[in-house]
């Protein structure tokens, strides 16, 4: 009997007895089912790095929303929707008509970005409002910032079902795409947009280096179990879904920040996986019987 | 192997189409000319094969026909109502072989156009499916990652995309690259039917044995048409060093511009 109640302590009171724990816990779970799955898509685009620029690139924006009208949730996220979508839509402009590979146009816009971001901010805030915004408040989520992470949630999960096909052709085969059908050229823009969107909603629970975090990691765990599509997409967010829940409660256990707990709960699994997936671990290709990708 | 001739002379029943029409046809990257004022018709139930060394502009040409490049100069007439309806099948490294997806899954692409983005694949398109990966041998094969299969079997699979496509015109990009002669026999029969039933098949080869077997027409390209015609005449040993000797007069050249770029460069 006092097992139970001990195991009832740590895993269901405190999200009985504290609101603060509900609402972070719905946050962060909306967050993972719709960020998990777009990470899927940017591994198998070879874009895994594109998620962590763009979260860099959002910053000038939601410190622009900041100076003009202080620690407010719709500016702020306004503000990084647009300079994510610009730097977005700049970078897929100057892949398309420079010589410039897209990842390096990529890598300069969100640097530039990234050090106007700080600038903005140190020229009126604290220390701690830059430190508020990189690594966000799981535990401060009001109503609207809330309903703002579960209905980007669910708008990234409708856009993701509606487009799916379009997303997994243009990833596995673009030209095929480009000659089939009328809408190729904005499938990658549209993707891309979803995942600022999630970024921007996320920065606020985790903060914009923590919400790629939960966007990727459980992205490349899933990856390693499944080499089916329709596998990997559902598993990478339950794994999602489970970080953020565990993250909630290790968190609470020991005192640590709530978005880095998140994070590093995701990191194991990530490392889990890397030993033990079925379909690309190490130990599984390790074993000379496999005969997996060549 | 003489039924496998066949080409323009082939009159199919229900031919009346003019087919594609290359008028003063000129290609291009950036300024930089590729394939210079080309003129030729292709007429329904053509086996042509392009043939011509590196760098002579026949992926280039294909890229066009497959609406995929804008031409720098003329036209390209085809009459159809959508031009779209064209299946293209470039150069095997395009797709990426690691991306978990199935066979069947893959070779339904092909419907694509039918269905749409947004539309769901009837029974009629997944009976179409299960003929198509029987009809290029990969029966068994259904339910296995992309990433798993051979060279030869991935354009097995790809084969059976063109046949789900079901367009009138289709492309090709050195299709036989780096496949067995098993393979090759197996797939140069489907091109074969698919002239037979008056489809137009555009085909970038570089053996030229296998153009001479069983394509009936063939475009010599070296940037401009050196010959276009029946594959007997075309290929000729002077028709060929003409080729050749046409390559080496443009990488001729193109050392010559790069040279006067170092030049200016020292200065």
């Amino acid at each position: 009997m006092k097992r139970s109640s001990m195991i009832t302590d740590v895993f269901i009171a405190p999200f009985v007895e504290y609101e603060f724990m509900r609402r972070a816990l719905v946050g962060s779970v909306a967050l993972a089912m719709s960020g998990a799955p777009l990470g899927v898509f940017l591994i198998l685009r070879r874009m895994s790095l594109a998620g962590d620029a763009l979260s860099h690139a959002i910053l000038p924006g939601a410190a622009v929303g900041y100076l003009i009208a202080g620690l407010s949730l719709p500016a702020m996220t306004l503000g990084g929707l647009i300079a994510g979508l610009i730097i977005a839509f700049a970078t897929g402009l100057a892949a398309r008509f420079t010589t410039l590979r897209e990842d390096a146009s990529l890598a300069a816009f969100y640097l530039v970005s990234l050090s106007l971001g700080v600038t903005l901010v140190s020229m009126r805030g604290s220390n701690v409002d830059l430190l508020h915004i990189l690594f966000g408040s799981v535990i401060g989520l009001d109503n609207s910032a809330l309903f703002m992470l579960v209905g980007v949630s669910t708008f990234t999960l409708l856009a993701l079902a509606l487009f799916y096909r379009a997303f997994v052709i243009d990833t596995l085969d673009p030209i095929f795409l480009r000659q089939t059908t009328r809408i190729s050229a904005i499938v990658p823009f549209l993707f891309l947009a979803l995942v600022v969107l999630n970024l921007v909603a996320g920065f606020h629970a985790l903060g914009t280096l923590m919400a790629v975090g939960l966007i990727m990691l459980p992205a490349a765990a899933a990856r390693l179990w499944s080499s089916q599509l329709v596998v990997v997409l559902p598993l990478a967010a339950a794994i999602g879904v489970v970080s953020a829940y565990a993250g909630l409660v290790f968190s609470n256990e020991t005192g640590a920040p709530t978005g880095p707990a998140i994070i590093l709960i995701a990191g194991i699994c990530y490392f889990a996986s890397l030993f033990f997936g079925r379909a690309g671990g190490i130990l599984r290709l390790r074993r000379p019987s496999s005969h997996l990708e060549g | 192997m003489g039924q496998l001739l066949l080409g323009a002379h082939l009159i199919h029943p229900n031919k009346k189409r003019r087919g594609i029409e290359l008028v003063n046809l000129t290609l291009g990257y950036e300024r930089r000319p590729a394939v210079h004022h080309l003129n030729g018709t292709i007429a329904p139930g053509t086996a042509l094969a392009v043939c011509g060394p590196n760098g002579a502009g026949k992926s280039t040409l294909l890229k066009a026909l497959a609406g995929l490049l804008t031409p720098i100069g003329g036209r390209i007439d085809y009459d159809s109502p959508d031009p779209r309806a064209i299946a293209y099948l470039p150069q095997l490294i395009e797709i990426d072989r690691s991306f978990p997806i199935d066979v069947k899954d893959f070779i339904a692409l092909g419907a694509l156009r039918r269905i749409g983005l947004f539309g769901g694949l009837t029974a009629g398109e997944c009976d179409g499916v299960e003929r198509a990966i029987h009809r290029v041998g990969l029966s068994g094969l259904e339910h296995r990652p992309i990433a798993t299969l051979s060279g030869g079997q991935m354009q097995r699979v790809l084969f059976a995309r063109l046949i789900m496509q079901n367009e009138p015109v289709i492309l090709l990009d050195e299709p036989f690259g780096a496949i067995d002669e098993a393979t090759t026999e197996h797939l140069l029969n489907l091109i074969v039917q698919w002239c037979a039933e008056g489809r137009i098949v555009i085909t970038v080869l570089h053996d030229l044995e296998l153009a001479r077997r069983v394509f009936a027409q063939t475009l010599l390209l070296a940037r401009h048409c050196i010959a276009w015609g029946s594959t007997q005449e075309v290929l000729t040993k002077e028709n060929l060093q003409k080729a050749r000797a046409m390559s080496e007069a443009y990488d001729a050249d193109a050392r010559e511009c790069l040279l006067d770029e170092a030049i200016v460069h020292d200065h």
